[in-house]
Formats: structure tokens, C-alpha cells, sequence
């Protein structure tokens, strides 16, 4: 049989010949960056501080993106909003712990209230304009980001709040690089969550029925899936990412506002976008790769400043738009005829 | 033996177009039946109405019972396996992940299933990993039987089958639903416009002439006739 | 701006409302007023993109920031007439927007939102960074204030002005040309249209609405341009007034500009709500369930009513 000239990288599908794999000229590309980062982390304790801390960043705006990838993938809406739900799980999770709730305990709770809410969302809301055209699916999420923002806002105030970082302020020191343990377990956190999420849909028959329903609704329903059901599915699990991305974006900021998640969720873009918008590999490693990109940009540019993240995110975004539209992991469907 | 399915009356149009009227149609428990009409007949519409894919109006009864809830996951779930023209193979997913999604709707363990699967197409077994789009047109027919197979149903539905098959491929597909037939009573309702191949294996016939019924029987009485054979057998 | 003038009466009618309700007002109201005045201008720009030409933009809330802080720069450092400052913020915004243009015709539906949303996201920063230019997160101060009379009067002036130039833009043919973009891009190049250069001039000319908008909204917060003022949420309004403008006719646009700029007013009287925040959860509740309920959203809305209006 002919190489499958798939994506490779994902997975995620469960697809097979990891010969094909090793010959993709973009897990070529993935691996001489992961080279030349190890090689410049070896070479330089600033260099490798810069990169983990790109790296724990970078798997936030990966998580968020994960989110809006499934959302995309099962309704094909892009959800504008995710980033507000992201934030308002967070403000969730303070006020558990307001009431006495140990972090973790709050974390727990949090991510089952994120997934109630994000079902719900989706039934209430958006099952209704899912078929019709992209700026009705756009106005929606519009309003609900504004809507979330303002319940927000309404109920706990825009100043700001602390909350306790679960993971210190303690470093790990390796051979004269500090490394703090918050960037550790930013990625730990989120990488971990990827990876149930990735198991679930290889592994489990729950799993299979939702990227069949994403994938082709029509041939889900003969087997006897039952599509709607598995749409409403992706969009709690979304949201139970976008709340792993929130709680642990926050400790990164040094306090908790309302415009946590907004910037972030440009970045979430540019890496959903880099990674080619219907695959869920590619959005985790465009955020990872955008954090890291980002912050070594910034640490070792000194004309470019923390402020002109963003600018340079959209710079990114526009390029990657006008060059390769459909991401570094874009789908290349292999149809014999 | 009883009737698992019943048609009575059944109607459905697509906007102001009807493309079925009045059809009353039977298949017994067991049995391979076959719809014959050329393109545009309502044969898939017909299928389509047994399954819910499509609206429709009339009474189907199936294993005794109307069905109600009218939806395809539905009729899946109550063991009717339709294989779509086109066959709704998950091109991007593997061959064994198309196998599983056939067993979506059991319950308990697959081994077995997947030997059962392997004894029809013993060529499936290496190819478990590869991913379906890239097997031929003829490999991807199969595997969506085999995948209709995977669910245990009650009643097959396959429409067109044969569709953009080599001649040899046709010949082996049948003879593996007349297979299926013989070894596990497997009740079968076909559509299809190579009526050769279908009259071949089917014990009786329904011919479809713009949305109706026109002729029934059994598949040698239809063989002998002469406007069958005119017309669907070409001699 | 459907091609059809609005009936002479409605355009008498709201002219005289307009000239006489500055007396009637108190100057509380009549800030409101402007405020909708501004809307309007940017609403029937966006719209013009939208509704026209089927691109969809959240960011113009960035054209807004840009000419907003044109006008707040120029009268700092040159204390340069304010309505000289306007007309370079149309200048300014129209070539940034015809720039943007360029690489937006690449891009569909979805991924041209997403990035214009980065857009709105991005532009607020540049102040932060570039603070000595730009004043940094404590804004600019123009030189001059203006009273809100003075306001009302400008954004209304603005209004006719450039509603007059929409009319007689979209009436010949580029109106035809951009409205046949919309409906059918593939049938549109088959005719001869030059879609680049419409689609391109729809970018442009509705950026340099929002500047005008922006300038005019800068003067309204006392002449203070600020990265705050231009958050995301402005840019989402505008989409919103778009959208309830639907295809641009006079009252669709007036429509737009009063839903976008009162509601948010209104609600603050609203018990329980009335919060300052509290407007933001009614605005985008009413946004939700516009959608929802109306199966046309809001564009749907207006056939109904007009429809009832000829019954």
C-alpha cells in the first residue's frame, strides 16, 4: 500500500505508519526547533528560563486553543467567548475558595461546574444557530462574550483579586537555571489534561462516537451515534479545558481581573490557527509554540517590549493567514478515488 | 416466518418533488430482498425512509412494531444497518476504528465480532491500522459491509452496493451478502440498479418506476418476464 | 444606504427632530444624543463592510483608537483645529484601512473575524508601548474641550454628511458592484467586477468612518484618548449596531446606532441591573436572545416591522 501522506503528527486520529510519520516535513521542522531550544537551553541559563517560562505560558494559550479547536471541529463555531468562559470559570474557582475550599478542591469543582455550563451553552444557545450562516454563529458568541464579561463584572467588581497560587513561589535550581515551579506546573496541569483528553477520544467508545460526529454527522448517525448529543459533549469538554487554561493562566498574572483571558485568547487564535484549525495536536503545539516564540522574542529583543505581545501575536496570525491558511497540521485529506 | 419489515402506504417527497408514492413493501425474516429501478426511482428514498434519514408519511413496521422515533441513530439503534450510497466510510479514521463504530450501539467485548468480521473478509485483518481513505473504491464497499456487520443487526440496508465496482468486485460482494444470508440468517433488503447481480442473490424482487411500485415476485418469475428483461436486465 | 433615498419625509422628519431636540434636552440627554450620533457614524461605516460587502470585522474599534488618538496628538502637541483633526482621521483611518484590506481578501468568514478581533485586541497596546508618542496608559489630553452642544452638533453634522456620501457612493456603481460581491463573489467576477478593488474600498472607507466615530468619541470623554476607552467591547458594539442595521437603510442604521448606544445608558436606570456593569449583561442578554428568538436576527426583525407597516 502507498505511504499515507496524512497528517502525521496527530494521534489524535489514531492513525497509523509511523514510518510515514518521520518523514513529514513539518515533524521535521518540530524537530530541529526542539533541537535548537535544547541546544540554546544548554548553552544559556537565561535562554533556558526564557524557554521554560514560554513553554509553561505556551501550554495555556495550547489549552485554550485545544478548546476552541474541538468547539470548531463538532460545530464548526468559532466561539468567541471561550476566553470570558475561561475567566469566569476562574472568578468560579476564587470564590470556592473564598467559602473555604482548598485549592484543589476548588479545582476539582470547578472543572465539573466549567462542564455543566459549557453543555448548556451550547444547548441553550447555540444548537439554535449552529446551521445558519458564520456572523449569525459570530454575533452569538459576540453577545455571550459580552454578556459573560458583564456577569462577571457585575458580580465580583473589575478590581482586583488574589488568589493563592497553588504551586508557590519556590524554584527548582538545575545546574545554574531557575526554574520556578509555577512554569512546571502551568505545563504539567495542562499537558496532563491534553493527554486524558487524547486518550479519550483514541481509547474509549465515547471517544470514537464524538470525532465520528465531528467528522461526518451524516455516517455517525447510521451507526448509530447519537450526533447531537456528542456536539453538546465536546462543548463541556471545551469549556473544562478553557478552565484548566484560566486557573492556570492566572497565577502567571499577579492578580485575578476580568481581562484575564482576553489576551490570551489572541494567542489561543494564532496557535489554533498555526496548528490548522480542525486539529487538536496542532493547536497544543502552536501554543507552545507561540509561547516560547514570544517570550524569547521579548527577552531578547530589547525594542520589543511586553506590551507589543500582542502586536507581534497578530503579526503572526496575519502571516500565518496569508501563507498557509490552513496550519502547520492542516488537513490533508487522502481520498483514493 | 414473520415479517420483520412492513411498508404500507409509505409516501415521501423532498419539497414539492414526491419521490415515493404508495409503496407497500415486506421483507421476512431471513429473507434477501431486492429493489430494482433505474436512477431517480426512489429506491434510496426508499431506503432512506426505512431508516428516517428522509421524512415521510405511511405506516413501517418493523419487527412487529411502528416505529416511532424517527431518526437514523434511532433505526440503528433498534438493529436496522444501513450502508448509505457512498458508503459513509470515515475516510480519515482507521479501518479498525470503522469496524468499532459499527458496534457502537452493542455492548460487551468485540473479539469475537472482529473473527466474525475477519471470517467475511479475511483481507480486512492486516489493514486494521491503515487509515480508510486510502483503500480503493472497492475496499472501502467492503469494509462498510463489514462494518454494517459489526452491529449485528436485524435488517441490512444496502443501497447500491455494486455502485462504480469492477464487475468482479460486484460478484464477490453478493456472494458474500448470499454468505451472510446462508450462515447467520441474516435478513437483507438491497437496492440496486445492476439487477443481474441483485436477481442473482435475492429470493424476490420490488421494481420501482418513478416512486411506485410497479412489479413484484419472485426473482426468477422476474427474470422470465419481458419487460424486466428488457428494460433493468438488457436482453 | 439602500439605493432607494429615503422618502423625503423621513428625511425631513428626522432633520427637524434632530435641529430641534438640542432645546429640548437637557444637556444630559443631549450627551446621550451625541453619543448616538457617533454610533451612527461608525455603525453605517461597519455596515458598509458588512452589509455590502459581507466582510466581517470586529476590529474596528482599532480605526476608532487610531483616529480617536489622531485627534487627542494632533491638538496636544499642535493644537490643530478639531474638526481639521477629523478630516485626518478619515484620511489616516481610510489608507490604513485600505492596507488592511489587502491582505483581508484572502481570507473567509471565520478567519478574517479572527483576526480582526487580534486587531482589536492589538492596537490598545501600541499606546502602552510606544508611551512617550502615545501617551502610555494615562491617554492623551487634547488642548481643547468641547461643550455638548458643541458635540451633538459635530456628530450629527458628521452623520448627514457622511451619510450623504454613502448614499451617493452606493448608488451608482459600486453600490452595485459591492452588493453584488456580497451575494455572489464567483457571479460577481464573472460580470467584470473587480473584486479586489471593491472589497479593498469597502475596508477603506469603513475604517475611515470608525476614525471620524473615534475622533468624535474622544472628544466626547472630555478630549481624553485613553487604551481603556478602546477595549474589545467597542469593537463588538460596532459589530453589533452592524448587525442590527442590517442592510443599511436610513432607520436601520439609526436603528443600530441608538440599540448600540442607549441601551447600554438605559439599563443603568434599571433596578437590580443598574449597575455600571450591570448594562453589559443586559446588552449582550438582548444580542443572545435577538438571535435566538428571530429566525432573520435582527435584519429579520426590520422586514417584519416594515412589513407590518404596510399592512
Amino acid at each position: 500500500m502507498a505511504s499515507v501522506e496524512s497528517s502525521p503528527l496527530n494521534e489524535l486520529r489514531g492513525r497509523s505508519g509511523p514510518l510515514g510519520a518521520a518523514l513529514d516535513p513539518v515533524v521535521l521542522l518540530l524537530v530541529a526547533a526542539a533541537i535548537a531550544l535544547l541546544v540554546g537551553c544548554l548553552r544559556s541559563a537565561f535562554f533556558a528560563q526564557l524557554t521554560v517560562e514560554g513553554l509553561g505560558l505556551g501550554a495555556v494559550y495550547g489549552g485554550l486553543a485545544l478548546a476552541l479547536v474541538l468547539v470548531y471541529r463538532a460545530t464548526h463555531v468559532i466561539n468567541f467567548a471561550q476566553g470570558e468562559l475561561a475567566m469566569a470559570t476562574t472568578y468560579v474557582a476564587y470564590q470556592l475558595m473564598q467559602w473555604g475550599f482548598s485549592y484543589w478542591e476548588a479545582f476539582v469543582a470547578t472543572l465539573a461546574i466549567a462542564f455543566v455550563l459549557g453543555t448548556v451553552l451550547q444547548l441553550a444557545v447555540i444548537r439554535p444557530v449552529q446551521h445558519r450562516s458564520v456572523i449569525a454563529a459570530v454575533i452569538v458568541t459576540v453577545g455571550l462574550f459580552i454578556l459573560i464579561d458583564g456577569v462577571v463584572n457585575w458580580i465580583w467588581g473589575g478590581n482586583f483579586k488574589f488568589m493563592r497560587s497553588p504551586f508557590g513561589t519556590a524554584s527548582f535550581r538545575v545546574g545554574g537555571v531557575t526554574i520556578q515551579h509555577l512554569y512546571v506546573g502551568m505545563i504539567g496541569v495542562v499537558l496532563a489534561c491534553v493527554v486524558l483528553v487524547w486518550a479519550l477520544f483514541r481509547f474509549t467508545k465515547l471517544g470514537l462516537g464524538m470525532r465520528a460526529a465531528a467528522l461526518r454527522p451524516a455516517a455517525a448517525a447510521f451507526v448509530g451515534v447519537r450526533v447531537e448529543w456528542m456536539l453538546t459533549l465536546g462543548w463541556g469538554l471545551a469549556a473544562v479545558l478553557g478552565a484548566v487554561a484560566g486557573l492556570m493562566a492566572e497565577p502567571s498574572q499577579l492578580f485575578l481581573t476580568p481581562t484575564l483571558m482576553q489576551q490570551i485568547l489572541v494567542y489561543a487564535f494564532a496557535a489554533a490557527v498555526l496548528g490548522g484549525l480542525e486539529s487538536p495536536a496542532g493547536a497544543v503545539v502552536g501554543g507552545l509554540a507561540i509561547g516560547v516564540f514570544l517570550t524569547l522574542v521579548v527577552g531578547y529583543v530589547s525594542a520589543i517590549g511586553a506590551e507589543l505581545q500582542l502586536p507581534v501575536a497578530f503579526a503572526v496570525l496575519l502571516a500565518i493567514l496569508l501563507v498557509k491558511p490552513s496550519g502547520l497540521f492542516g488537513k490533508r485529506e487522502v481520498k483514493r478515488v | 416466518m414473520s415479517a420483520l419489515l412492513e411498508l404500507e402506504g409509505v409516501e415521501a417527497r423532498y419539497g414539492p418533488v414526491t419521490a415515493l408514492r404508495g409503496v407497500d413493501l415486506r421483507v421476512d425474516e431471513g429473507e434477501v430482498v431486492a429493489v430494482l429501478g433505474a436512477n431517480g426511482a426512489g429506491k434510496t428514498t426508499l431506503l432512506r425512509a426505512i431508516s428516517s434519514t428522509v421524512r415521510r408519511s405511511g405506516g413501517i413496521r418493523f419487527g412487529g412494531n411502528e416505529i416511532r422515533r424517527r431518526s437514523p441513530e434511532a433505526a440503528a439503534r433498534l438493529g436496522i444497518a444501513h450502508v448509505p450510497e457512498g458508503r459513509g466510510t470515515f475516510v480519515e479514521l482507521t479501518v479498525a476504528e470503522n469496524l468499532r463504530l459499527g458496534a457502537y450501539t452493542r455492548r460487551g467485548p468485540l473479539k469475537d465480532d472482529f473473527a466474525r468480521v475477519h471470517s467475511y473478509f479475511p483481507w480486512l485483518e492486516d489493514r486494521a491500522r491503515q487509515q480508510a481513505g486510502t483503500l480503493s473504491g472497492g475496499e472501502q464497499q467492503m469494509l462498510a459491509l463489514a462494518r454494517a456487520v459489526m452491529q449485528r443487526p436485524r435488517l441490512f440496508l444496502l443501497d447500491e452496493p455494486s455502485l462504480g465496482l469492477a464487475p468482479l468486485l460486484v460478484a464477490e460482494i453478493f456472494r458474500i451478502v448470499a454468505e451472510l444470508n446462508e450462515r447467520e440468517g441474516a435478513t437483507v433488503l438491497v437496492a440496486e440498479q445492476n439487477a443481474n447481480a441483485a436477481l442473482q442473490t435475492a429470493g424476490r424482487a420490488y421494481v420501482l418506476e418513478v416512486g411506485r411500485v410497479v412489479l413484484s415476485g419472485g426473482s426468477d418469475d422476474l427474470r422470465a418476464d419481458d419487460s424486466v428483461r428488457r428494460t433493468y436486465l438488457g436482453y | 444606504m439602500s439605493t432607494r433615498l429615503p422618502a423625503l419625509g423621513s428625511l425631513v422628519v428626522v432633520a427637524a427632530v434632530l435641529s430641534a431636540l438640542p432645546f429640548t434636552l437637557s444637556d444630559y440627554h443631549v450627551a446621550l444624543a451625541a453619543q448616538v450620533g457617533i454610533f451612527f457614524v461608525g455603525v453605517l461605516g461597519l455596515n458598509i463592510l458588512t452589509g455590502y460587502s459581507g466582510q466581517i470585522s470586529i476590529g474596528h474599534g482599532a480605526f476608532m483608537a487610531i483616529g480617536g488618538y489622531t485627534t487627542a496628538i494632533m491638538s496636544r502637541d499642535h493644537h490643530t483645529n478639531l474638526v481639521l483633526t477629523m478630516v485626518m482621521a478619515f484620511a489616516i483611518c481610510f489608507a490604513l484601512g485600505l492596507i488592511l484590506g489587502l491582505p483581508a481578501l484572502r481570507l473567509s468568514g471565520v478567519y478574517l473575524a479572527l483576526l480582526t478581533f487580534a486587531l482589536a485586541v492589538s492596537v490598545p497596546q501600541l499606546p502602552l508601548q510606544y508611551s512617550t508618542f502615545l501617551g502610555g496608559s494615562g491617554g492623551v489630553q487634547s488642548s481643547t474641550t468641547v461643550s455638548n452642544v458643541w458635540l451633538y452638533a459635530a456628530a450629527w453634522t458628521c452623520s448627514a454628511i457622511l451619510f450623504a456620501l454613502a448614499w451617493l457612493v452606493l448608488r451608482g456603481r459600486t453600490g452595485r458592484a459591492l452588493r453584488a460581491v456580497r451575494d455572489s463573489e464567483i457571479a460577481a467576477t464573472a460580470s467584470g467586477v473587480s473584486l479586489p478593488l471593491y472589497k479593498t474600498f469597502a475596508f477603506g472607507i469603513s475604517a475611515a468612518y470608525a476614525g471620524v466615530a473615534g475622533s468624535l468619541f474622544v472628544l466626547a470623554t472630555n478630549g481624553f484618548a485613553q487604551p481603556t476607552e478602546f477595549s474589545v467591547t467597542l469593537s463588538l458594539q460596532l459589530l453589533i449596531g452592524a448587525a442590527v442595521a442590517g442592510l443599511g437603510s436610513l432607520w436601520g442604521v439609526l436603528a443600530g446606532a441608538a440599540f448600540v448606544g442607549l441601551l447600554p445608558q438605559v439599563s443603568t436606570s434599571v433596578p437590580v441591573i443598574g449597575s455600571a456593569h450591570g448594562r453589559d449583561v443586559v446588552f449582550g442578554a438582548m444580542v443572545v436572545l435577538v438571535m435566538l428568538v428571530l429566525p432573520g436576527g435582527f435584519a429579520g426583525l426590520f422586514d417584519r416591522l416594515r412589513a407590518l407597516g404596510r399592512a
